[in-house]
């Protein structure tokens, strides 16, 4: 497709979505959202570039293939779980700082672990039935 | 048959060469405990591993341990050494002194082991390393079916025996094997006594390559010739061995025991020396010669006198000695001259003194010269013979008759090549490199030592292994002359016809090929027949169920759904149709017309933008529903897939031809569809309502509330769950996103390579 409209608007529209993504990641612990909805947000923002510009241009921005998102989700998100572990505690036991006023936790690398492995598998599939 | 293929100079030798230090540490150590074991029986060590399957990391080193141990790690050096220089160039080296040196450990470890659950991990360990070894050289179909034959036959019996000792623990409450000791009494009066000994020994038998198993162990030769000296010869076909002799006071004793023993170990030894005649390449000629060995052993540990067992132990060592410095003999003229064949090899012996001297001294071990560790493994075999309770005579006859073979087999694989005229490969033949003859040359030396000390030998080695096993008052000595007597007799009469049969071979080889060609049914076949029926089955149901369609998929997975949980559903009886939540308002009414008209445009249309189009209203259709219905994140959810949904159907379809007339289904398969598609709408649509209708229980909802604020700091309870609460289920599903994103990749990319 070489639509100079969607060209265009794809600038604008896709960094939008991205951001969105990012803030719905954020927010998901207190109100709709999370990582598994801020993966499937960007995702679509990706896929809109990638119907725009085609899969080169995601690759080239991404910098790094996006099977190794998978990876680094899926690392990160035991991370999370093994610091409960260094405390004495089950593993994936949610650790929070402060411990009483609770502005960061564990649970939020849980959660962009989740982002990341999601992303990443969607981009991995789309990109590859793209070029096939 | 030269088996180094390529050789890569870029190859780091050393981890292999250093690994021989393992076996030889283990060996000093082992050694070390000679005195004390013999003086106090047993060293033990223990901790729990799996207490709540009263499983324990439970170790037992006494004299039937410890001779194992050195045999293992005492072989195991000297094989390491001759390997490193046998394989050298083999661009996998390091991969296999991985393979060799676990194989080790696993040994050493099953022969430690007092308690049976621990030793059967080891010896399916053995049973693993020994399938790598065998197929070492994963290059050759040959080696790589041989591999497969050997793990199928022994990890076949020993998912047997793994069930006789379960049935052991289930009869007397206990898997260790120092207090079965005291159970053997309720063992041999249970009902169960005969399934368990069946199972056992189905266990044994097939490691140790016992008629009618057999047929796996000259396969496995496909090895590279360090592998068949250490595993097929020394170790791990003695683990058989080692289980009949540690169950021998505990299962041992009853009549089944002693007539299978006796009966099996008999044939195995005749039928072993027998083919091992008819056999003109060097290395099969060992490997029969191995099953006869291990005939014998099983025979006289399906005895119970003193002298029977001291004879299967005796044996047990001497044959440890001279098979493994034969076939590593037999590799060095692999090596040297290329060929194993009989026929092509002859008067080497000058051309390779050192690799001639071991062979001489092994080949009189085996043939039970006097002076040799042989002769006097010889005469307790026979003196063993005379006293067993069950066919004494069947036995005695056996093992004269496989010693006599024996003698011929031991003059016709050490004379032949050595001595004689110079056949044209032995032209060209030069002495291997040191490490290569150094080991069969040690152990040989060590088998005529030992001959020489017979009880020294008794002392230290071979009667703490017995009494770990036999509890006698009897005195257990090795002479190297009792006297004139009956065994003694009967050695002079083996000898003898060791003699006429050496003569006599060329005719008895001739004699026995056609025998056995005219045989018309063998295991071997009936295993081949077995894999092949396995095979032809699974394609047949591959192919039933995994034809390609997706249509039948489909059809399958959502039919059995409907009617499993439909059944249940109708059983239960508790449908109640009826709607009990607030009103429909109108909108909602013709947002579900919308949906329906989406349904009709997906399954009617011919243009596939048009359905993904259909599909597009009817998912966001949905989406509105779980809005409207308080369920934000769930409609959140909803429209996002129903978006990247249809983004991979466009990209997907988009690309395939349009629908054409002659593609639509047939009607019948139309109806097919329809049936599914409506029995699948009932089946949720009753499934709601019976939800409805039932009582839920609120106390979890109640735990959510209070607590997803309070211990985990967040007001979404739905996330809270998926990242806290449920971490662990989340982390599992993203797993298998994980794992299912890659395995796509794959399908896509072998699509393309493929096309």
């Amino acid at each position: 497709m070489t639509s100079v409209i969607l060209k265009t608007a794809t600038r604008l529209v896709g960094a939008l979505v991205l951001v969105l993504s990012i803030y719905l990641l954020w927010r998901g612990h207190h109100a709709p959202g999370g990582g598994f909805i801020a993966a499937l947000v960007a995702a679509t923002g990706f896929a809109l570039v990638v119907l725009a510009e085609g899969p080169g241009v995601v690759r080239r921005g991404l910098r790094i293939r996006p099977q190794y998102l998978i990876g680094a989700g899926l690392a990160l998100s035991m991370g999370a779980g093994l610091v409960g572990m260094i405390r004495q505690q089950p593993f994936l036991t949610g650790v929070w700082w402060p411990s009483t006023s609770a502005v960061a936790g564990t649970p939020l690398f849980f959660d962009t672990g989740v982002f990341l492995v999601v992303l990443g598998a969607i981009l991995t599939v789309l990109l590859a039935l793209e070029e096939s | 048959m030269k088996e180094h293929p390529a050789h890569d100079p870029s190859t780091i030798y050393w981890p292999g060469r250093l690994s021989a230090l393992l076996p030889l540490l283990l060996f000093i150590g082992a050694a070390f405990q000679v005195p004390e074991i013999q003086k106090n029986g047993a060293l033990a060590m223990a901790f729990d591993w799996v207490p709540s399957l009263n499983v324990r990391f439970d170790v037992v080193l006494d004299g039937l341990s410890l001779l194992f141990v050195l045999i293992i790690t005492g072989i195991g050096f000297l094989v390491t050494i001759y390997a490193d220089a046998y394989l050298a160039g083999h661009r996998q080296i390091n991969r296999f002194f991985v393979y060799l040196q676990s194989f080790l450990l696993s040994m050493v470890g099953l022969v430690l082991s007092n308690n049976l659950i621990l030793l059967f991990v080891f010896w399916e360990l053995t049973t693993l390393f020994s399938f790598l070894l065998i197929g070492f050289q994963n290059e050759s179909a040959t080696a790589r079916d041989s591999a497969r034959q050997a793990l199928l036959v022994t990890g076949g019996g020993g998912l047997l025996l793994l069930v006789g000792i379960l049935l052991i623990g289930d009869v007397t409450g206990t898997y260790a094997i120092s207090e079965l000791q005291g159970h053997t009494e309720r063992l041999h009066r249970d009902a169960r006594y005969l399934p368990i000994l069946i199972c056992l020994l189905a266990g044994a038998f097939t490691k140790s390559a016992q008629f009618p198993f057999h047929f796996w162990l000259p396969n496995a030769m496909a090895a590279p010739t360090p592998v068949s000296a250490f595993l097929h010869s020394a170790t791990m076909v003695k683990a058989g061995i080692y289980l009949l002799a540690r169950l021998h006071p505990i299962m041992g004793g009853t009549t089944a025991w002693m007539t299978t023993l006796v009966v099996v170990g008999a044939v195995t030894a005749l039928w072993g020396a027998v083919v091992a005649m008819a056999k003109t390449d060097l290395k099969s000629v060992l490997a029969h010669t191995t099953i006869m060995a291990l005939g014998i052993m099983t025979m006289f540990l399906g005895g119970r006198t003193t002298p029977a067992l001291t004879a299967a132990i005796t044996f047990l060592l001497v044959h440890a000695l001279y098979k493994s410095s034969l076939f590593m003999v037999v590799g060095s003229i692999d090596h040297q001259t290329g060929t194993r064949e009989l026929a092509e090899i002859g008067g080497i012996g000058r051309r390779m003194p050192f690799t001639a001297a071991a062979a001489l001294m092994a080949a009189l071990s085996m043939a039970g010269f006097p002076l040799f560790l042989g002769f006097i493994g010889k005469e307790i075999m026979y003196k063993g013979a005379l006293t067993e309770d069950v066919f004494p005579g069947l036995a005695t006859t056996a093992a004269l008759l496989s010693n006599a073979l024996m003698a011929a087999v031991a003059a016709t694989v050490a004379l032949r090549p050595f001595w004689g005229r110079e056949t044209p490969k032995a032209l060209t033949a030069r002495e291997a490199p040191w490490a290569i003859w150094f080991g069969p040359l040690v152990v040989g030396a060590i088998g005529l030592g030992f001959g020489l000390i017979p009880d020294w030998v008794s002392r230290w080695l071979v009667e703490p292994a017995v009494r770990a096993f036999h509890a006698t008052g009897e005195d257990i000595t090795l002479k190297l002359f009792y006297g004139f007597n009956y065994p003694l007799l009967l050695s002079v009469i083996t000898m003898t016809l060791g003699a006429v049969f050496y003569l006599a071979r060329q005719w008895l080889r001739r004699t026995l090929v056609r025998f056995l060609t005219a045989v018309p049914m063998t295991m071997e076949k009936v295993y081949d027949g077995g894999v092949k029926a396995t095979l032809a089955i699974a394609k047949w149901q591959t192919r039933r169920l995994q034809n390609g369609s997706l249509f039948q998929y489909l059809t399958v997975i959502i039919g059995t759904t409907v009617i499993g949980v439909g059944g249940a559903l109708l059983h239960a009886g508790t449908i109640r149709v009826g709607w009990s939540g607030p009103p429909v308002p109108v909108w909602l009414g013709l947002l579900l017309v919308c949906m329906l008209v989406g349904i009709g445009i997906v399954v009617r249309t011919r243009s596939r933008l048009l359905a993904i189009c259909g599909l597009g209203v009817i998912g966001t259709g949905m989406a509105v529903i779980f809005l409207t219905y308080g369920a934000p994140d769930v409609g959140l959810t909803q429209l996002l897939v129903e978006t990247l949904t249809l983004i991979f159907a466009a990209i997907v379809l988009l690309r395939l031809p349009p629908i054409e007339r002659h593609h639509r289904p047939g009607f019948s398969r139309m109806a097919l569809s329809l049936l599914v598609a409506v029995g699948s709408g009932a089946l949720v649509t009753g499934l709601m309502m019976a939800v409805q209708h039932t009582e839920v229980d609120r106390t979890i909802t109640a735990f959510y509330e209070q607590a997803s604020y309070l211990k985990a700091h967040g007001r979404n309870i739905v996330n809270v769950i998926l990242v806290d609460f449920r971490s662990l289920d989340t982390l599992g599903e993203i797993i298998v996103v994980a794992a299912s994103a890659l395995s796509a990749l794959a399908l896509i990319r072998g699509k393309r390579s493929s096309s």
